[in-house]
């Protein structure tokens, strides 16, 4: 019997073990080599290779970005009273985004997202994960499950982790869902606007690179039990770490966050803001590879004093998002990126004009909008049609799942392929019935 | 204090073995639970490591005890304490500190989850009453079966009888749900791989509980309503041994069920209780995992299960004593310097697991040692939360209340309770975030504690002495001071350099501006005791329990 369990144990740490070396999140970072057969045979060839989300943190209001209604009147337009034209006929958008409005025939509007969901937790995970909460099981948001297939098991061999978010992980709820805190984002902490940008970890502020080395040769002396027991497979494990971070470190690998290597010209049209430095520094990570960056935008949750937020913030998402979409079009890394743009809801097409709000909008779930643009979806395309003040879906409503099973799709991910459960359960990408009413995928654009 | 004279206990009579780990002694049965490990390695073949230094005890003693570092002073006095009860005297004081009712509490936050937001939603109010009631219950040694008995049959608002929430911690509150729910933490099985009637009948005991809001905001009551007989649920109610239950009209069948559960024939209660403390304080159960008991996972060593559960069932299920027996034991005494390696050695006790320190005894260890703190929140800030800054990581009773340093760090999300849920597995990000993070550089820096060390000390021997017990909880070997001298000569010229303004990439600070390359130049002399204090920080003694 004990034999047995012997046996049984040993089974279950490789099992582990096996299960460790594939869920290779930004822990993974340079353990690249070990694949998963099954990972690895989950992904077809695929048109993206890369995904850019930009989240909109808080839910942007999509009257005021990417579905205006200026006939609906003030109670709903507020000041914003004038959509311009884009560069596709028939397509308006904010007077804001006018930057935005010459890109147009690069990204398609989706303007009809709804789940009904008016709290931020609950409507993030949903737009992140793709399923409703509730079953007992936390999945994964979509970063995590794309750098799963896509990472290291997919033939990704980079140093820098391959999921990584700009500038503060989301927060709301756990990213990894139920692969656990190893398959959680790299968050860079820092701010790219500024210089260096000190990415938490790798760029280290006032430590030469000669006080780098000698301080690792004292570590290396001083680093008494380690060399007591050397055979130790914890001990392993942290030399192995180890070097992997002073390959980071000291390698060239780090030099991708070294934004003085771009063109002045080209950093200003991003805008030297938080934001448009982090879109700038998303084309260099996807240039390199990084299979999936989330850029996580702070601050549309405006209940108060919307619109004057809205005049403040607009334009750096124009030029930042706008700046990207060129970018990437012009380096020819467009055609295989999906640049992914929303919240996780939208806000009441109704503003609140009464104290305390004076001039607000609410979370509103019912409809909102999304962009997506590149990786294989069609530019120039406004997906659903919504009504007169923009507080119904009108024609063709596009649920989370509609959405995410297309990203997955042009990625060459599976949905029914299976995801490495911590209790053995048998989980797929996309379980077929979370389609709210039918998956339909974005056929339209793709 | 000079290390001179600090070498004096390393060469002390224990300590004849060549490192300040181990002594030379090996585990010879002293204790009924070092017979039973024993037996076993010895059918095995296996040779179990000797047993741990005075240094090593200490520290360990502190780390798995309270989750709290020693101070220098602590881990001096006992490392110099002479008295031969020393050891055993120490986990009697470590037991009655108040770190470890929050140590240990917070280890059944966790499989409780204890947890104010998605995808718990406790609630903030909700979370303080129940992680103040499991703290109360710890701290004033509440026997076990009463601890559980509350859990299971408690009634009231959610704000005010904190024990009610065991049945808001579920993501799914149908009776199947929190029949899981039960399962999982008095059974330590899980219900995903029970036949389906078996769980349905489990969940016939939990048909009758509901829930109601009242006129504040977020509260809620969760209590029996005999009203919900109806669903006649409560009637196919099956004990999990097969016996069907026969409960009475107007009873709560909650009750029935506890009173089944803590029975003492009832083979799983104590069974998973004194697996647990095993698992916690020796890194892994004797059960393996210690939330997944079922028939083809054995124990590795049945008799020593069946031991401890009958000391906890004679000693009325206080817990304290089960941590007592194992703590005072050989077995958890052993070094980890393992002379075997191999997969039955480590699922039989050979030797001290080696374990990265968990990351809020992580955080709290390095903001003890530098004086410095840091910083909690929560993604949703309402109702507002007052968080002191001087907050210990392990007292943090809601789990949605965090850093990114914790989430780095694997801090279990507490969305399921599974003890797999906490990863404290090495990475490389982690790796990067000690060894050349601005947080981490920062603290060291900044830290109070190095400046009143550099600032006291008469000569340099004192503040690497210092450190090392800070740091280490033991003091320097003639080894480490020879590398220390040698690292700060190497480094005299180099920053003799960047004074004279050669190193043009120098830090702003301006600190090695003052430096005038002289051997015992203060500036100098500051820059090598933070490289010091990072190397040993970075090294695996403190990041790991030893």
């Amino acid at each position: 019997m004990n034999m047995n369990h012997t046996i049984l144990s040993a089974g279950e740490m490789t099992r582990r073990a096996a299960l460790q070396r594939t869920m290779l999140g930004a822990g993974g970072l340079m353990l690249g080599g070990a694949l998963a057969p099954r990972a690895r045979a989950a992904v077809k060839a695929a048109k993206a290779k890369a995904v850019i989300q930009i989240w909109m943190w808080g839910g942007p209001c999509h009257l005021d970005t990417f579905d205006p209604k200026p006939e609906a009147g003030n109670d709903f337009t507020g000041p914003l009273t004038k959509p311009i034209e884009t560069n596709v006929p028939g397509i308006r958008i904010c007077e804001l985004l006018p930057l935005l409005a010459k890109q147009a025939d690069k990204y398609s509007i989706l303007r009809t997202m709804t789940h009904g969901i008016n709290g931020h937790e609950t409507a993030s995970y949903m737009v992140q994960t793709g399923h409703k909460p509730g079953d007992g099981t936390v999945y994964p948001g979509v970063g995590a499950v794309v750098s799963y297939f896509k990472g290291y098991n997919g033939g990704y061999k980079g140093l820098i982790p391959p999921y990584l978010v700009m500038t503060k992980l989301q927060g709301r709820f756990a990213e990894a869902g139920f692969l656990g805190s190893r398959a959680k984002p790299f968050a860079t902490g820092g701010d790219p606007s500024q210089n260096p940008f000190l990415v938490e970890g790798v760029v280290a502020q006032g430590i030469t690179d000669k006080r780098q080395q000698s301080r690792r040769e004292l570590l290396h002396h001083l680093n008494t039990l380690g060399l007591t027991m050397p055979d130790d497979p914890q001990v392993l494990e942290a030399a192995k770490s180890e070097q992997a971070a002073y390959d980071l470190i000291l390698g060239d690998a780090g030099k991708v966050f070294d934004l003085s290597q771009e063109k002045d010209a080209l950093r200003e049209a991003y805008g030297r803001t938080r934001f448009g430095q982090s879109c700038l520094m998303a084309r260099r990570l996807v240039e390199r590879g990084v299979p999936y960056v989330t850029i996580n935008y702070e601050g549309w949750d405006t209940h108060k004093g919307h619109f004057q937020e809205m005049r403040r913030k607009l334009p750096d998402l124009d030029k930042g998002m706008a700046t990207l979409l060129q970018d990437l079009s012009d380096r020819g890394l467009l055609d295989s990126t999906i640049v992914w743009w929303g919240g996780e809801f939208g806000r009441t097409p109704r503003v609140q004009w009464d104290p305390p709000w004076n001039g607000g909008r609410n979370h509103f779930g019912k409809v909102f909008s999304h962009v997506v643009a590149g990786g294989g979806f069609k530019g120039g395309h406004a997906v659903g049609e919504t009504t007169a003040t923009g507080e119904e879906v009108k024609t063709r409503p596009i649920y989370v799942t509609d959405l995410i099973t297309s990203m997955y799709d042009l990625l060459g991910i599976d949905c029914n392929a299976k995801l490495p459960h911590p209790q053995g359960l048998d989980v797929c990408v996309m379980k077929p019935e979370t389609g709210v009413a039918g998956s339909n995928k974005l056929t339209e654009i793709m | 204090m000079a290390v001179g004279s600090a070498a004096a206990p390393e060469s002390a009579p224990r300590a004849v073995a060549p490192n300040p780990y181990e002594t030379a002694s090996a585990p010879t049965g002293r204790t009924e639970i070092d017979r039973l490990v024993l037996a076993k390695l010895n059918k095995l073949g296996i040779q179990p490591a000797n047993l741990c230094s005075d240094a090593v005890f200490v520290r360990r003693a502190y780390l798995d005890v309270i989750g709290t570092m020693p101070t220098g002073k602590e881990a001096m006095a006992f490392i110099k304490d002479e008295s031969p009860n020393k050891r055993e005297a120490l986990i009697d004081v470590l037991l009655k500190r108040t770190e470890f009712t929050d140590y240990w509490t917070m280890r059944w936050d966790e499989a409780l989850r204890v947890k104010a937001e998605f995808p718990i939603n406790l609630w903030p109010n909700a979370v303080q009453a129940y992680h103040r009631w499991i703290f109360t219950a710890l701290r004033d040694g509440m026997p076990y079966d009463k601890f559980a008995r509350e859990l299971l049959t408690a009634n009231g608002s959610n704000f005010r009888v904190g024990p009610v929430n065991f049945y808001r911690a579920v993501q799914d509150k149908t009776p199947a749900g929190v029949a899981h729910a039960v399962a999982q933490t008095f059974l330590g099985e899980r219900t995903e791989k029970w036949p389906k009637e078996r769980l349905a009948g489990l969940a016939g005991f939990f048909s009758q509980i509901d829930y109601k809001a009242t006129l504040e905001w977020k509260e809620e009551i969760v209590y029996y309503d005999p009203a919900m007989a109806t669903n006649g649920l409560a009637k196919t109610a099956v004990f999990p041994d097969g016996k069907p239950a026969l409960i009475a009209p107007d009873t709560d069948p909650r009750q029935v069920f506890a009173d089944w559960l803590i029975g003492e024939k009832n083979p799983w209660f104590a069974r998973v209780a004194v697996n647990r403390v095993w698992a916690w304080l020796m890194g892994r159960g004797i059960i393996h995992e210690p939330d997944d008991l079922r028939a083809d996972n054995p124990p590795c060593n049945a008799e020593l299960l069946a031991y401890l559960q009958k000391e906890l069932i004679a000693a009325k299920w206080d817990l304290r004593h089960i941590y007592r027996l194992i703590l005072t034991s050989d077995t958890y005494q052993l070094s980890s310097i393992a002379k075997t390696r191999s997969a039955a050695a480590e699922a039989n006790f050979a030797s001290y697991p080696l374990r990265r320190l968990e990351a809020e005894v992580l955080i709290d260890a390095l903001n003890q040692i530098t004086g410095t703190t840091e910083k909690y929140v929560s993604a949703i800030p309402e109702p507002f939360t007052f968080i002191p800054e001087d907050q210990r990581a392990i007292q943090l009773g809601d789990g949605s209340i965090s850093s990114s340093f914790l989430e780095m760090f694997g801090r279990p999300a507490r969305d399921t309770g599974l003890w797999s849920e906490r990863v404290n597995k090495t990475t490389p990000d982690q790796t990067l975030h000690m060894l050349n993070s601005s947080h981490i550089q920062r603290k060291l820096e900044q830290s109070p504690k190095f400046q009143a060390l550099m600032r006291n000390a008469t000569a340099p021997r004192e503040v690497i002495g210092g450190l090392y017990l800070m740091i280490l909880s033991r003091l320097p070997t003639p080894q480490e001071i020879q590398a220390i001298a040698g690292y700060a000569q190497i480094e005299a010229p180099a920053t003799a350099a960047s004074a004279t303004g050669k190193s043009g990439k120098s830090a702003k600070s301006g600190k090695s501006s003052k430096s005038s390359g002289k051997y015992r130049d203060p500036g100098k002399g500051r820059e090598a005791a933070l490289d010091i204090a990072w190397a040993l920080i970075n090294s695996q003694e403190f990041l790991y329990r030893h």
